[in-house]
């Protein structure tokens, strides 16, 4: 197991370091002179160049990665062009909100997906079956942007179709990040809704297929009551397709909770990459995309590890 | 044989299943008796109905599947009248089953010895080490070396065999008085199959539990069972012991079974096959359900279906077949094993 584990480390080396050529390569995708364009346009010819001194633009490109790479490893990202305080300051007052946000995305979406799943599944082709999956169908289709403005008409705003009135209780309105759970459940509930849709739709075919087993009848021929049966007998084994879903979408949320943050003004790692995408710092962009692919590695290596527990027959050797 | 020492009664079990073309009746009518201690077989070929019949006794149908009438009388008790509360009580303590797939049978995610011990844990009501320590006894009795090892290990770990073996010991592990055997053999190799009824054989002899042994193979039922049901397109066709069974048949399907199968005593120039198909449960003849592959078959076979008719003096022998019926007007004479018989109507 512990070799396992070390072995998977080690292998995500070349990973990272490709995810680091590419992070690095960034700078030189984009039409036009990086200096340049983070200058902006009415700088005069004597910033742009003291800029592309700074920057070591002026190096050949090996060298300049290996100097990316050299400072990255040892934690410094560069600084931000725009604020000027080191890229790693900026993401980790970051990190932590966006992890809280997606920690709890992944609770609901897994909380909600596993149990509809699994009542889908023990009742298939019955109107409930039915019911959940067409509901499920709408929570996958459902873009984040619009369910999170449609959330905010509805909760915050309090304009509900029809006229309704919006109780206080459910008055969903925020002074500010660190307010109270009013504030973070919008986000939440925008942002795990399509991951609990395909934890559902996930862990109800999984699990039909395992009550088809043999072994699901040599459980119920033992005398096992019908609860046992699900939950003891089919769900461990439904599991494992299941678990590597919540890990995707783990890391899904991570990286992806860009629009959510955006709608819901979350001072987290995605409003910081598309505030430094628009104001061309680089150096952030860079920073915060090495940062996010560095915990989908580790969020992958979690779920591998997982399965082992799930399921004996894996040999992680 | 009388109802005092049968243990239990399978009376016009009727079952179907609802499938996307329509009803289809698996089992239609089937009655047979399980004597105490003894082993009855159920025999036929793929399709007739035995693997439907043994799990409507437990009813442990698929969803689609459902008992439509009868009843199997356990000890006096119908099982198809209990609650599902009372039924789970019974399998796994007083029945158990075992099944054609030992590969698959087993949950992967669990040890040997926690898939025996849960058994033992909801039935005896034990602790954890005590049902351990019992699941390492029952894979001594059924014949596993070193249980205390294996005892920790997860199916993927065993042979096909050692798995089967496991199975029996899981079903044994409450001293159950009836054992459903269904094709326990059919996955597996012919020297372990031997093991295997050699193995069921003896603990049966030594905890005298009854055993319905569903298996396709004439073989399997020479060797291990005292009565034997021959079932043909989800009705039983003849049941009798097994010595008449052998020596003198009567149905003209167990005849054709008989008669293609090979033999080392007798000289046989070929293999006679039964010709024709099993029909589709969709399309059941309205007469005898063997008539369209019947060498004897008269207008009659075709129009009417025959009763399950006792000829013995005492039920112990029964056929569902004209030629032994008053009405019969066709041919009497049969072949078996290349030689003529009459038939004695």
């Amino acid at each position: 197991m512990t070799k396992y584990i070390i072995r998977r480390l080690l292998q995500t080396i070349p990973v990272l370091l490709g995810v680091s050529i590419l992070v690095f390569s960034l700078m030189f995708l984009i039409p036009g002179d990086p200096a340049q364009v983070m200058a902006g346009e009415g700088a005069s010819e004597q910033t742009v160049e003291n800029l592309r001194e700074k920057l070591g633009l002026n190096d050949p490109a090996y060298v300049q990665y290996g100097r990316f790479l050299g400072n990255a490893l040892q934690g410094d990202l560069g600084n931000s062009v725009r604020s000027g305080r080191p890229v790693m300051d900026e993401i980790q007052a970051r990190f932590w909100i966006t992890v809280e946000v997606a920690v709890y995305a992944t609770i609901l979406a897994v909380f909600i997906g596993l149990i509809a799943g699994i009542i889908s599944a023990v009742r298939h082709y019955t109107l409930t079956d039915v019911s959940i999956m067409i509901i499920a169908l709408f929570g996958l289709s459902m873009p984040n942007f619009w369910l999170g403005l449609l959330l905010i008409q509805w909760f915050a705003l309090g304009n509900l179709p029809f006229g309704w009135d919006l109780p206080e209780i459910l008055k969903m309105r925020p002074s500010g990040w660190g307010d109270s759970w009013r504030q973070i459940i919008l986000p939440v509930i925008t942002l795990g809704t399509g991951g609990a849709a395909i934890i559902a739709r996930m862990t109800r075919s999984s699990m039909l297929e395992v009550i088809g087993q043999d072994y699901i009848r040599t459980a119920r021929a033992k005398g096992v009551s019908e609860r046992i049966v699900i939950y003891r007998h089919a769900l461990k084994n439904a599991l494992i397709p299941v678990v590597t879903v919540i890990g995707l979408e783990f890391g899904g949320f991570l990286g992806g909770a860009v629009l959510t943050e955006t709608i819901f003004a979350i001072n987290g790692m995605g409003r910081l990459t598309i505030d430094a995408i628009r104001q061309r710092d680089f150096p952030v962009v860079q920073g915060t995309v090495l940062v996010i692919s560095l915990l989908f590695v580790i969020v992958n290596l979690l779920v591998d590890i997982s399965y082992k527990f799930l399921n004996k027959r894996i040999d992680l050797n | 044989m009388n109802e005092m020492e049968s243990i239990l009664v399978v009376n016009n079990l009727q079952t179907s299943f609802g499938t996307e073309a329509g009803e289809v009746r698996a089992v239609d009518g089937v009655s047979f008796t399980v004597p105490k201690g003894k082993t009855i077989g159920i025999v036929g070929e793929s399709g007739s109905g035995k693997s439907i019949t043994s799990l409507s006794i437990l009813r442990l149908l698929a969803s689609n599947g459902k008992t439509k009438g009868g009843e199997v009388l356990f000890k006096g008790k119908d099982l198809l009248k209990l609650s599902e509360k009372a039924m789970r009580e019974i399998r796994g303590n007083q029945i158990s089953m075992i099944f054609q797939e030992p590969m698959t049978s087993l949950n992967p995610v669990y040890t040997v010895g926690q898939q025996i011990s849960e058994t033992i844990k909801i039935h005896k009501k034990l602790g954890n080490k005590e049902a351990m320590s019992q699941s390492v006894e029952m894979l001594k009795l059924v014949g596993i070396p070193s249980p205390e090892k294996r005892v920790k290990q997860y199916p993927h770990e065993l042979s096909g065999g050692m798995r089967q073996r496991v199975m029996i010991a899981m079903a044994l592990a409450c001293d159950p008085e009836i054992l459903i055997a269904d094709e326990p053999t059919t996955a597996l190799d012919v020297t372990i199959q031997a093991q295997i009824l050699e193995l069921i054989k003896d603990l049966q002899n030594r905890l005298g539990m009854s055993v319905i042994m569903i298996t396709h193979d004439l073989g399997v039922v020479a060797e291990t069972c005292d009565y034997v049901a021959v079932m043909y397109a989800g009705q039983v066709v003849e049941y009798s012991d097994v010595r008449t069974l052998f020596k003198n048949p009567k149905h003209p399907y167990t005849l054709g079974l008989l008669n293609s199968l090979p033999r080392h005593d007798v000289d046989q120039e070929k293999l006679i096959p039964i010709k024709g198909m099993v029909p589709s449960p969709h399309e059941m003849p309205v007469g005898c359900r063997f008539a369209p592959r019947c060498p004897v078959a008269t207008e009659l076979c075709h129009k009417k279906q025959p009763d399950l008719l006792s000829t013995g003096g005492d039920n112990s022998e029964q056929i569902r077949c004209w030629m032994y019926s008053e009405e019969w007007d066709g041919e009497s004479e049969v072949t078996l094993y290349g030689e003529k018989r009459t038939v004695k109507g």
